[in-house]
């Protein structure tokens, strides 16, 4: 089975069953996606597959073949932020972090599809997504300052 | 008056007894210099010039001792470093340092005796400078209470200009100049001549010498402190590169989970792993205390092999379901029974005026923060090390001890960043199951993570608690309150967890109730002990998290039956000049003019002094087709000087998030002595679509520097539960409120 990880192509050989989170982590050791509770229902591990928003938890690495995914890791650097962890470094957002990659990865989708969110776009989208540190009011700042960014 | 007595009392009895037992010899050992932990293993080529400041060829460290587990602690604790030591903190490299009495907490058992933070007195004074000592000798390695920033403030800026002046005397021996004629900037010592010397260069030469003392700066010289701040670790935690426990790798390493009796030390009768053994990746499965560890390759398939197990567990004793746990408390409270009553002032039973009797309810809550418990051992029969996120680093090493049969110093614990905590990292059972599993494997790393589900079900909970209360209303305004609350002592659960006994009281039971700030004319609080049962912990605010909704909506509900305005009422009991000015403040951030805004809508008032800290709050709610939503929070505390207001604001709307969306949503229920609540979809909590705006003001204005991370939470529920009595006319006195009304 041959997977893309942030640009970079990998031939894979595991059980069908096992979710991308643990073959992201486990298997190719990259950290950035956490596992926090391996249902979809805190979207700690959400990654983009072929460019959409997924928790990697509920993505089985047998229905991966041909896929490219992207995490947090595969967005930007420390040192050449994408704008969107820009914005999250500006705005300060992180508490515990823990939660964050998949928060900066379901916001990446969101302005993909939604350039300019409402607010209601951005609960629509972001729900899911658990701080348990209740970051949320900067997560929504982040997204908006984002959205400008991208826009200006 | 009642109250100045009964604290003279009770505080001369502590003081007494500290300066008997030893603090005339414990001001001389007091005053000597802490050994240095950093000297036992210097690298070669490095120098260390106090506990917190280490120089190699490579470049600076600063030690920040105190946990992070999202509150910002490295990041506060490197620039009060930096400040002293004109270093630029998001260059230099930080490191949690070893765990050694080195870095005592002074003010952690400041807290833990009856002397209300707001009683500025000779005795109430002398009584915490003795606990500074006591902690000292104590040797508490320990983050929490919200004591970070207190313990720090003097001891980090002293150590950083400490280490700055002896870098300038090495200078100055070499070039034969005094050294008031050096600078520093920016890791360099500045010669006369405008030579710039790395510290780098100068730390082998400085470490020789005596390190001098130094007076610390005026803040009004300060560069970075009490100015908005940008933390050290924000960069990684946006860009996916900051590590966890969870993320520790180290060559050869397995991986391991556990699954053990719902019941702590409940034992298991026997298993059947025929189907997990024969599973892919499986290494071993073998019996731990209370359960079994699976070893595996792979974290997930160690998780889905442990889900096959069966089990037969050992006795499981205690009251199997939640009716069993309240009956318990309605019990101590029939008994009359008490643990504590350091308020009783006037005569609340003889009281004139209207009387209310009512009684509240708060369920059990877990810390349940979103990474999960996971610790990394490797053994060896000479030396263990450890790699985990704790508050509370030397209770790891004595505990890890305790499994592998080696003396505390054969154990060195590496401590991480937490993925949250909210004082779960002060329970350290993951850590010693890791321990036996890494005896198995002499020489190789294990690491074992919970699955989400082991997490939820194995918790250390904030208590259940039930509170009585009763008052009379006289004229327009409060005459008396009355106040028991009984609930478990997590004192005596946490410490005895650790082998130790805890005596006297449990002042958790009844703070933020006992010294709220308030002058009732007749007034009582009550603490009653639960039995131990279920284990209980110190769940972020502690006591106050409980005690907060019960006092705020006792008044509340007094306030009400008097026909007083909820701000103006409160404003006329509160003797304490830093308490009025935060509801002064949040009621003008809100525009206050009463408790009903508009049709549909309702606002609440909480305040509570925890933590040293006096913060008021007001929520406002609406009444929607959905249910009811909040729309806005403000937020008010006094913390004395604020060294970043971007933390400050953090924290304090951080823990009042954390207090709504439990109070909204939250309980650990029991049944068949197990927790019912398996994951995180059992145990919602507010999402972003339910978030109100938060406005935060810190006042800094006056009074001792204090920590925001835990005085945010315990104004927050009440003051939602008063906003919607004041929107729907519906009292609730039972947490979590989405028993009984419905949020959109």
């Amino acid at each position: 089975m041959q997977v893309t990880v942030n640009g970079t192509s990998h031939q894979i050989e595991v059980e069908p069953d096992m979710p991308l989170l643990w073959l992201l982590r486990d298997e190719l050791g990259i950290l950035g996606p956490k596992y926090g509770c391996g249902i979809a229902a805190c979207g700690a591990c959400t990654v983009l597959l072929d460019g959409v928003a997924v928790r990697s938890c509920q993505v089985q690495a047998g229905d991966l073949d041909g896929a490219e995914v992207t995490t947090v890791e595969g967005l930007g650097t420390p040192e050449a932020p994408h704008p969107v962890q820009k914005a999250w470094i500006e705005e300060q957002v992180a508490q515990c972090g823990y939660c964050q990659s998949g928060q900066i990865m379901q916001a990446v989708d969101l302005l993909r599809t939604t350039p300019n969110p409402t607010d209601e776009d951005i609960d629509d989208a972001m729900s899911g997504n658990l701080c348990r540190c209740a970051s949320y009011p900067r997560i929504r700042a982040a997204i908006r300052r984002a959205a400008q960014a991208e826009g200006a | 008056m009642g109250k100045l007595r009964t604290i003279a009392r009770r505080t001369f009895l502590i003081g007494s007894a500290a300066i008997a037992g030893g603090v005339a010899f414990g001001v001389w050992a007091y005053r000597r210099d802490v050994e240095n932990p950093l000297l036992a293993d210097l690298p070669e080529g490095a120098a260390t010039l106090n506990p917190y400041v280490l120089i190699d060829a490579d470049g600076i460290t600063l030690i920040t001792p105190r946990a992070d587990v999202g509150q910002g602690a490295v990041s506060i604790q490197a620039h009060l470093l930096a400040e002293e030591l004109d270093v630029d903190p998001s260059v230099v490299r930080t490191s949690f340092g070893p765990a050694s009495s080195a870095y005592y907490n002074g003010k952690v058992s400041a807290e833990g005796f009856p002397l209300a933070a707001w009683d500025d007195g000779f005795v109430a004074r002398t009584g915490r400078a003795a606990s500074d000592v006591i902690g000292k000798f104590t040797g508490l390695h320990l983050t929490g209470g919200s004591t970070t920033v207190p313990d720090a403030y003097d001891k980090l800026r002293a150590a950083g200009a400490s280490a700055r002046e002896t870098l300038k005397e090495a200078v100055a021996q070499r070039l034969g100049v005094e050294r008031d004629a050096l600078s520093t900037e920016d890791g360099h010592v500045i010669a006369p001549d405008g030579t710039r010397l790395p510290y780098t260069e100068l730390a082998a030469d400085a470490a020789a010498l005596e390190p001098i003392e130094a007076p610390l700066r005026d803040p009004a010289q300060w560069r970075a402190l009490g100015k908005p701040m940008r933390r050290t670790d924000i960069v990684a935690k946006s860009t996916g590169t900051a590590r966890y426990g969870t993320d520790v790798t180290l060559p050869d390493m397995l991986h391991a989970t556990v699954v053990t009796n719902p019941v702590l030390g409940g034992g298991m009768a026997s298993m059947d792993v025929a189907e997990a053994e024969a599973m892919p990746g499986i290494v071993a499965i073998y019996a731990i205390t209370d359960g079994a560890a699976v070893v595996a390759d792979n974290t997930w398939r160690a998780i889905k092999a442990a889900q096959t197990i069966r089990f037969d567990w050992g006795p499981q004793d205690g009251p199997a379901d939640n009716d069993g746990l309240w009956a318990l408390h309605e019990a101590a409270l029939d008994s009359g029974d008490r643990d504590s009553r350091f308020t009783d002032e006037g005569d609340v039973d003889a009281a004139p005026g209207t009387r209310l009797d009512t009684e509240y309810r708060v369920p059990f809550l877990h810390h349940a923060p979103l990474e999960p418990a996971n610790a990394t051992v490797l053994y060896t029969p000479e030396r263990t090390q450890v790699w985990t996120a704790h508050q509370a680093p030397t209770f790891v090493a004595q505990q890890v001890a305790k499994v592998t049969g080696q003396d505390t110093e054969q154990v060195e614990v590496h401590n991480l960043q937490s993925g949250g905590s909210f004082g779960h990292r002060l329970e350290f059972l993951w850590v010693t199951q890791t321990a036996e599993i890494a005896m198995q494997h002499p020489g190789r790393p294990v690491r074992m993570t919970w699955s989400r589900e082991q997490d939820m079900t194995h918790p250390f909970l904030r208590p259940m608690a039930i509170a009585r209360g009763a008052g009379t209303t006289e004229g327009g305004q409060v005459r008396s309150l009355d106040l028991t609350i009984a609930a478990q002592s997590v004192a005596e659960s946490q410490v005895g967890r650790l082998g130790f006994p805890v005596m006297g009281p449990d002042v958790a039971i009844v703070a933020a109730a006992w010294d709220a700030p308030y002058a009732i004319p007749d007034r009582r609080v009550t603490g009653v002990r639960v039995p131990a049962t279920i284990p209980v912990s110190s769940w972020r605010s502690v006591g106050a998290s409980h005690n907060g909704f019960f006092f705020e909506t006792l008044l509340d509900e007094l306030i009400h039956q008097a026909g007083a305005d909820p701000v103006a009422e409160r404003l006329r009991l509160l003797h304490h000049a830093p308490s009025r000015g935060v509801l002064e403040a949040a009621a003008e951030m809100a525009s206050w003019d009463g408790p009903q805004p508009g049709p549909g809508r309702g606002r609440g008032v909480g305040f509570a002094f925890s933590f040293g800290v006096p913060c008021a709050q007001i929520v406002e709610v609406e009444q929607t087709d959905a249910g009811l939503r909040l729309t806005d929070v403000w937020i008010a505390a006094e913390v004395g000087r604020v060294l970043d207001p971007v933390n400050l604001d953090a924290q304090l709307s951080g823990g009042a998030l954390f207090g709504l969306s439990h109070a909204m949503f939250s309980e650990i229920t029991f049944a068949d002595h197990a927790p019912e609540q398996w994951n995180y979809d059992g145990y919602e909590g507010m999402r972003q679509w339910q978030v109100p705006r938060v406005q935060v003001r810190g006042l800094g204005t006056t009074g001792d520097i204090r920590g925001a991370g835990e005085p945010g939470l315990p104004p927050a529920a009440p003051a939602l539960g008063n906003a919607i009595f004041a929107a729907t006319g519906q009292r609730l006195r039972q947490m979590p409120f989405a028993r009984d009304v419905d949020f959109a």
